[in-house]
């Protein structure tokens, strides 16, 4: 057994888990069911927002220096990083040339993905999460198991034991209002106190080299505001061309994630503090990342580039809703993260992410962007194929089954003997165990093939 | 006037339950159809498709469009083999300039049965009775891939006697998918252990759709788990043959 297939199982005997996911997916698709409907015309809004971010693709040098020309205008810094290793020790020589030793981060799921948590920790430098997911996940020592919903995998329980267990003057009573208050006596002075502020972008904005984030807590402003230094780390597709193209895909981004008209929290960062500017820190740092961008548009995979990372394909997904993020193993989990993944940690390794979908193409149809992702996991089957990674067993099945498949007159004898002998292994009109499709069988009964192929009784009913 | 339409039976109709593909022709002619099956068919090559083994679906793809390329129209009672010529085939042959024009002429005139009965013939059925309440599940890829929605219902609303119990959840994939389902059959028996308790919430006497493989699945575990409900292709019950045996039920 693999990896993914132990992690799923053990999901799937989690009963807490379950309720947990369900919960919260099941109220995201019911929200954004309802918002969707009441959206003029949101087939047309999604081709705008695929067309917008295909444009940006298919130019993205050329948007990414109008960017950095425009970022350093407005007094940014702008880096450039090729791989995560790269990004991280980008951000780390930033933080020792300011001398910090604390980091607010604002939930960024690229930062997640270059592995800045870790690398922080190897620096020796404190980091405090100021997403309330966040900050529960970084107590209990876990990996964000949504990329909106980091800690979706809790209960309310589990979480009130956590911070009883972690907080400093936790909550009394076991009110939702009080367990809030419980993380905010926790996070407030230490986002205030901190250094360094650290976030992510939701967009890019090339025609004025602003960054924008979205949130519901208020966290970011908190954290990016207050510290001296505020560095972004955005993956290179995050680009639009200007403030109306971001403010449609923000439409797309809310009503898509939670079924939102709006986020709580828009904010458009424009370089550090000016002169005159009574707030704001003295010096802001981009790092703009690829990992693996630039070879995704090469090789097929530049629709996978459109994602604006809203999670409705795993909301919507009936593998994700059984088994939850973590059994998926990488960063980013459900239909859009079994199509990443292989690009950030191999195919061979991850070839259970490629195949553990039915393909119904529901993600598809709730994509934003019209990301068509069952053709994309189909090219990573293909890829796979071609690569020799498929098990020798299911080679040497689908070519021999192929083999008779392509000879007519082969096939008819051969599947008519087949059906004979399944017929033998079953009784009362279904079979309770067959072999070699244990899988099918252990759960479920497989209806007995009839006693006559369709051809053949066809033909025995037209002979004259 | 007649038309002459080729039958694509699919491999699981030929071989499990080949009175779907009766049922089928016997609808296409009450609609006025001339009804031939071609003889060198066998399967769509789907299988090989969704595997990443495109050679093999490459050659599947061939033989089943030199079979399939004489006839007005191709009809097939499966959305997800349907869409797999409608669909997929031309994407097979996309760097092949004389299979791809092949493919996409076959593509262009294949149709799911009950979406050609009812868009294309404009068909109904007529005299036909059963007493019967039925819930309707929409397998995923007639659905997302062919729009076959409304077309079944209209049909089977012109059976007298027929009540329907909608299924919460009917766009909901059942869990089949194919290999998936014996690679993963842990999770897939999570989905469509879901999917039986929401057919057995209905309180239908009947599940109906338009893909074997699904209502294998789905009647597989329903008749595991000890349910009442009996499991139909829908053209079976617009061809009138509703009054024979379910899926795993022998005459
Ligand atoms: S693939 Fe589409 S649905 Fe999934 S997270 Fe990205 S934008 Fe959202």
């Amino acid at each position: 057994m693999s990896g993914f297939t132990d992690r799923a199982e053990a999901a799937l005997a989690d009963p807490i888990l379950k309720i947990a996911v369900e919960r919260t997916a099941g109220t995201a698709e019911a929200k954004r069911g309802i918002a969707i409907d009441a959206f003029p015309d949101f087939e047309a809004a999604r081709s705008r927002a695929a067309a917008i971010k295909d444009h940006v693709i298919a130019h993205l040098g050329a948007y990414l220096e109008q960017f950095e020309a425009n970022a350093i205008a407005a007094g940014a810094k702008v880096h450039w990083a090729r791989t995560a290793d790269e990004a991280c020790a980008i951000v780390i020589a930033i933080c020792k040339a300011e001398g910090a030793k604390s980091v607010a981060r604002s939930k960024s799921m690229l930062g997640e993905e270059i592995g800045l948590p870790h690398a922080l920790a190897e620096a020796g430098i404190g980091r405090v999460e100021t997403d309330l997911a966040e900050h529960i996940i970084q107590l209990a020592d876990e990996r964000p198991s949504h990329i909106i919903w980091p800690a979706m995998h809790k209960t309310r329980d589990q979480v009130s034991a956590l911070f009883k267990a972690k907080h400093r003057s936790p909550h009394q009573e076991e009110t939702i209002a009080a367990m809030a208050e419980s993380a905010r006596r926790e996070l407030r002075t230490q986002m205030l106190n901190a250094d360094v502020g650290m976030s992510g972008a939701n967009f890019l904005i090339a025609d004025s080299g602003a960054v924008c984030t979205v949130t519901n807590e208020g966290n970011a402003e908190l954290s990016l505001v207050p510290p001296r230094v505020h560095i972004v780390t955005a993956g290179i597709e995050k680009i639009v061309p200007s403030m109306p193209h971001a403010i449609h895909m923000l439409r797309m981004l809310a009503r898509s994630a939670t079924g939102a008209a709006l986020t709580q929290y828009t904010t458009f960062y424009t370089g550090p503090k000016r002169a005159g500017d009574r707030d704001g820190p003295d010096a802001m740092h981009i790092v703009l990342v690829d990992n693996g961008r630039t070879k995704m548009r090469e090789e097929g995979l530049a629709e996978m580039l459109r994602c604006i990372r809203c999670g409705a394909c795993m909301n919507h997904c009936v593998v994700f809703r059984q088994i939850g993020g973590h059994a998926y193993g990488g960063t980013y989990p459900g239909p859009m993260g079994a199509v990443l993944t292989p690009v950030l940690d191999g195919l061979a390794p991850n070839r259970d992410l490629i195949h553990a979908c039915t393909l119904n193409g529901k993600c598809q149809e709730v994509c934003p962007v019209r990301i068509p992702l069952p053709t994309l996991l189909k090219g990573w089957r293909d890829k796979s194929w071609r690569e020799g990674l498929e098990p020798t067993s299911m080679r040497a099945g689908l070519g021999l089954w192929a083999w008779i498949a392509t000879r007519p007159s082969l096939y008819r004898p051969v599947t008519t003997i087949a059906m004979r002998v399944m017929r033998l292994l079953g009784k009362k009109g279904w079979i309770a165990s067959l072999p070699l499709a244990g899988g099918w069988t252990r759960h479920r009964d497989m209806p007995r093939p009839a006693a006559q192929t369709f051809m053949t009784q066809y033909k025995k009913a037209r002979r004259p | 006037m007649t038309r002459t339409v080729a039958l694509f039976v699919t491999c699981l109709v030929d071989l499990i339950r080949p009175r779907i593909g009766f049922a089928a022709i016997r609808a296409l002619e009450a609609a006025g159809c001339d009804v031939v099956v071609p003889e060198r068919q066998t399967c769509c090559g789907q299988p090989a498709l969704n595997s990443g083994d495109r050679d093999h679906a490459a050659a599947l793809a061939k033989q089943t469009i030199v079979a399939l390329e004489p006839y007005e129209a191709i009809i097939v009672p499966s959305g997800s083999c349907a869409g797999t010529i409608r669909c997929h085939y031309p994407e097979i042959f996309e760097h092949d300039a004389h299979w791809l024009s092949r493919a996409q002429a076959v593509a262009g005139k294949t149709w799911e049965v009950m979406a050609y009965l009812d868009q294309v013939c404009g068909w109904k059925p007529k005299g036909v009775t059963l007493d019967a309440k039925a819930t309707y599940h929409d397998s995923c890829s007639g659905l997302r891939e062919l729009g076959i929605k409304a077309q079944p219902r209209r049909l089977l609303k012109a059976i007298d006697g027929l009540t329907f119990a909608p299924l919460a959840g009917e766009e909901t994939c059942c869990g089949f998918g194919g290999a998936f389902c014996v690679k993963y059959p842990a999770i897939s028996n999570a989905i469509v252990g879901e999917k039986a308790d929401a057919i057995d919430a209905t309180g239908a006497d009947l599940l109906l759709a338009g893909d074997l493989g699904c209502l294998m699945n789905m009647a597989g575990k329903l008749h595991r788990r000890g349910s009442k409900v009996r499991a139909y292709h829908a053209i079976e019950l617009i061809a009138g043959m509703g009054d024979g045996p379910a899926i795993g039920e022998e005459a």
